[in-house]
């Protein structure tokens, strides 16, 4: 079997108002691996996801998934998608089961009724994510993690080779988190090419082989470690990204070497080395604190 | 040519007709602002029943279309705080079948209810005690929005700053269903049960795009709805049509005019969200 | 008690009360089918704007001697085409350009059917008048229903995919926006059929109810489905018949039962119903 691929060669995308929003966008990835689209809001993420799932044509350039057109591979039911969790209707009445069968429709006749082999795929996909015996709530009826396994189990169904995550762990613990990351890697492990469009920086580095980086382009891509520099970030989150240096902090003072932590939207929590709270501006505060506790007594 | 004013029953018309649609073009603000066009469509289709009643009861046909109409609201929002099925189709459900009961109780009604008057209004015909009560009814719903205008206003824009203020929202919102329920029974004389809703849309999208202050989107809606009476009145006079049906189509010919030398047509200006809305999200 | 039977079976002795009830029964189920998507999808305000919105066309229809759903085809298209102008052109919300657009083409079919008052039924459009349906008009409306029926039972699971989730509906290939165009066109074509079972002023009705009643008793779209075409197909039948006794008021009688089945149900629905679930 051939490996996957996905090439993005040179896309444009201007949407009838005028407004540029991808220039030259160019990347290429292979199967087996799971690579993260990191770009703030705004960036194009969304236009260039939109672009590898065909729904919008690009003002020039091409998207080519294991050499053909966007839709040669979509009629093959190489390319799955996970939705974003405000993008459902979860009060739709539809299954577990219903809803990881609609992956087999590129399978199915023109009527789509299901046969005895879409069966055993839907429930070997819902084994694999330990969603069977749920298979007969109601979608809305279940967790956070477990509606997205069921997302991920309709891809498995479908024989997607080409998963595309929209956002996946907005609204989901770490713990669904780390099960969810887990079940990605188990596909990737069977050849799969997972593109995980993600804002969330901190974890990027957890779960993504590689990163594609960009800002109204593709300002890098590669293996994380390559792409993931502090110039790289710089320039994709441009002033949205807070720098923490802890200039007047005890994190740097330990060895003399200087900690720093990148963060797009959220301040960090940062313990010291004692196990103490770290913040930046300690003018005064230590006082004050102290001043309030004596205040209330022992 | 002649002055169509210069008869009884049209100068009657006109000046009633002017009052319940400076009415309407008030109410018509908070109702465009707050999205509530499909409660006005509902509420005006709901009333048919409560008139039948009440003429089979015998008591003010305005009290009982008044009476059914908040029951639709109210009944809508307890149904969808009830179940999963979403607002507008709620909406849907139960006023096409108050509807639908209305004219079940009117096939077995032997009498003069004149249901052509109900549905598409009687605006030439009214009766002196019909008039009193459109002026009568008219005046307080008109004296109460002005006088409760900023509540409205805040609680179409943010509800949740409306509560904290120590608002009751939930009252601001039942004295508004209560005055839009009396101006659609007041609307209902001029334009008919089915075109009532657009007295209650079209004044207010016209303010809308002419102006962005509140006292000013108020007068400009009422101006726009008195002109359209009395335009309409004209021209359903002159080509021998239906009078409500015209003064519609004036308040549609004043939207248009409104939209094309509007100062803020721009279709950025929609999409921009206000800094505050931003800052409160 | 032979006398009462007698009475009861009077209806089925005109040759137009069983054209009514044939009628009745198609559009009820039609519009049942219908139902289910625009329940979910939110489309009730849409459906009645088109209502009303094809109410000029088919008064222009008369005027015109055209088959009159020919004018009401031309009437929401143009309608449409407002609502998409004007909510691109300004500011306005979207349910406020509904309003406006509507109620605008209302009031221009009232203004003509006023001016030629004799050549516009306006009752029976706004009103219905289906013991006044032609051999012809029934032989119209059953194309239709055959067609609609046909796409509609061969495509639901299509249809249910591209309503659930769009995106996913593209990424495996499937024309998504033809099929919501499609839809659009059967909702059209329902619409217009409809008119002249239960009048403009009750197709939402028709094309909401038995929807919203069939997702309260169901969590499986299949069965929402069978259901709401069941619902649909037997209020038709029975409110017809009613309206013998109610002097003809046929959409009246039909929309009421849907009512009445729909309060029954959102009262005691085995697992959606507010008085079980306590």
């Amino acid at each position: 079997m051939n490996r996957t691929s996905l090439e993005v060669k040179n896309v444009s995308v201007r949407y009838p108002g005028g407004h540029q929003a991808l220039r030259d966008a160019s990347f290429e990835l292979r199967g087996g691996t799971i690579a993260g689209l990191v770009g703030v809001n705004g960036s194009g993420k969304s236009t260039l996801f939109k672009a590898i799932m065909g729904f919008l044509k690009p003002t020039s350039g091409s998207v080519l998934i294991n050499g053909q057109p966007v839709t040669t591979a979509q009629k093959a039911g190489l390319v799955a998608y996970v939705p974003q969790a405000e993008e459902v209707d979860w009060d739709y009445p539809v299954s577990v089961w219903d809803v990881v069968m609609m992956g087999r429709y590129g399978h199915m006749n023109f009527l789509r009724i299901p046969r005895e082999a879409d069966k055993r795929a839907v429930e070997e996909a819902l084994n694999r994510v330990a969603m069977w015996d749920y298979r007969d709530r109601q979608i809305g009826e279940l967790s956070g993690g477990q509606k997205k396994r069921v997302f991920l189990a309709r891809a498995l169904a479908q024989g997607g080779q080409l998963i595309l995550l929209d956002e996946p762990f907005t609204g989901v613990d770490v713990k669904t988190e780390e099960s969810i990351i887990d079940l990605m890697r188990q596909l990737r492990d069977d050849g799969a090419l997972l593109l995980v469009s993600t804002h969330n920086l901190g974890s990027v580095p957890e779960f993504c082989d590689e990163v594609v980086l960009i800002n109204r382009t593709v300002l890098a891509y590669g293996a994380t470690e390559g792409v993931f520099t502090l110039e790289n970030l710089s320039e994709a989150f441009g002033g949205v990204l807070r720098h923490f240096h802890f200039e007047s902090s005890t994190v740097q003072s330990h060895d003399g070497r200087n900690v720093q932590l990148l963060t797009d939207d959220e301040r960090p929590l940062v313990f010291g080395k004692d196990g103490h709270l770290e913040y930046k501006d300690r003018s005064g505060r230590e006082e004050l604190v102290k001043k309030r506790a004596e205040e209330v007594g022992p | 040519m002649i002055n169509p004013f210069q008869f009884d029953f049209m100068w009657h018309a006109a000046l009633t007709g002017s009052l319940i649609a400076g009415v309407c073009g008030v109410l018509s603000c908070f109702l465009v602002l707050r999205g509530w066009s499909l409660m006005g469509d509902a509420i005006s289709h709901a009333v048919l029943p409560g008139i039948v009643g009440a003429y089979w009861l015998g008591i003010p046909l305005s009290l009982g279309a008044f009476v059914s109409g908040l029951f639709c609201a109210v009944a809508s929002g307890f149904v969808k705080s009830t179940t999963r099925v979403k607002e507008d189709t709620v909406m849907g459900v139960i006023f096409t079948g108050l509807f639908a009961i209305g004219l079940v109780m009117i096939s077995k009604t032997p009498s003069d209810i004149h249901l052509d008057h109900i549905l598409y209004g009687n605006i030439l015909g009214l009766t002196r005690a019909q008039i009193i009560e459109s002026v009568a009814l008219g005046s307080i719903v008109l004296l109460l929005a002005i006088a409760k205008r900023k509540d409205f206003l805040l609680l179409g824009f943010d509800g949740a700053h409306a509560r904290v203020i120590g608002l009751s929202t939930r009252s601001s919102h039942f004295i508004m269903l209560t005055l839009l329920a009396l101006t659609i029974v007041t609307a209902m004389k001029a334009a008919g049960l089915i075109l009532a809703v657009a007295m209650m849309v079209m004044p207010g999208a016209t303010g809308r795009l002419l102006t962005k202050r509140l006292d000013a989107m108020l007068v400009t809606a009422a101006m726009s709805a008195v002109l359209a009476v009395w335009a309409g009145l004209a021209v359903a006079f002159y080509v021998d049509g239906a009078p409500g049906a015209c003064i519609v189509l004036m308040q549609a010919a004043i939207l248009f005019l409104a939209w094309f030398f509007s100062p803020t047509t721009s279709t950025s200006a929609a999409k921009t969200p206000s800094p505050h809305s931003v800052a409160m999200s | 008690m032979l006398a009462s039977l007698a009475t009861l079976l009077e209806p089925l002795h005109y040759d137009y009360m069983v054209r009514a009830l044939v009628a009745s029964l198609l559009v009820g189920a039609v519009g049942g089918f219908l139902s289910c998507f625009i329940t979910l999808r939110g489309w009730s305000l849409m459906g009645d704007a088109l209502s009303h919105a094809i109410v000029p066309g088919v008064a222009v229809a008369y005027l015109l001697n055209l088959p009159f759903s020919i004018g009401a085809f031309f009437s929401g298209l143009l309608a449409s085409g407002a609502m998409v102008l004007v909510k691109q052109r300004t500011k306005l919300r979207e349910d406020v350009v509904i309003g406006v657009v509507f109620t605008t083409f209302f009031a221009a079919g009232l203004l003509l059917a006023s001016l030629y008052p004799a050549r516009v039924d306006l009752k029976t459009i706004v009103l219905g008048n289906i013991l006044g349906i032609a051999p012809s008009d029934l032989w119209q409306l059953m194309a239709v229903s055959a067609v609609a029926l046909g796409f509609l039972f061969m495509k639901w699971r299509d249809l249910m995919l591209v309503t659930f989730d769009e995106r996913q509906a593209m990424a495996i290939g499937l024309p998504a926006r033809r099929l919501q165009f499609l839809l659009m066109i059967l909702l059209s074509a329902t619409a217009v059929a409809a008119l002249q079972t239960v009048g403009a002023l009750l197709v939402v009705g028709v094309l909401v109810t038995p929807g919203a009643t069939a997702y309260l008793l169901t969590d499986r779209f299949g069965k929402m489905i069978a259901i709401s075409t069941a619902i649909g197909g037997s209020t038709g039948v029975i409110g017809a018949y009613a309206s013998w006794f109610f002097n003809g008021a046929t959409g009246g009688c039909i929309v009421t039962l849907q009512t009445i089945a729909f309060v029954m149900v959102w009262l005691f629905a085995p697992k959606h119903g507010i008085l079980m679930r306590r």
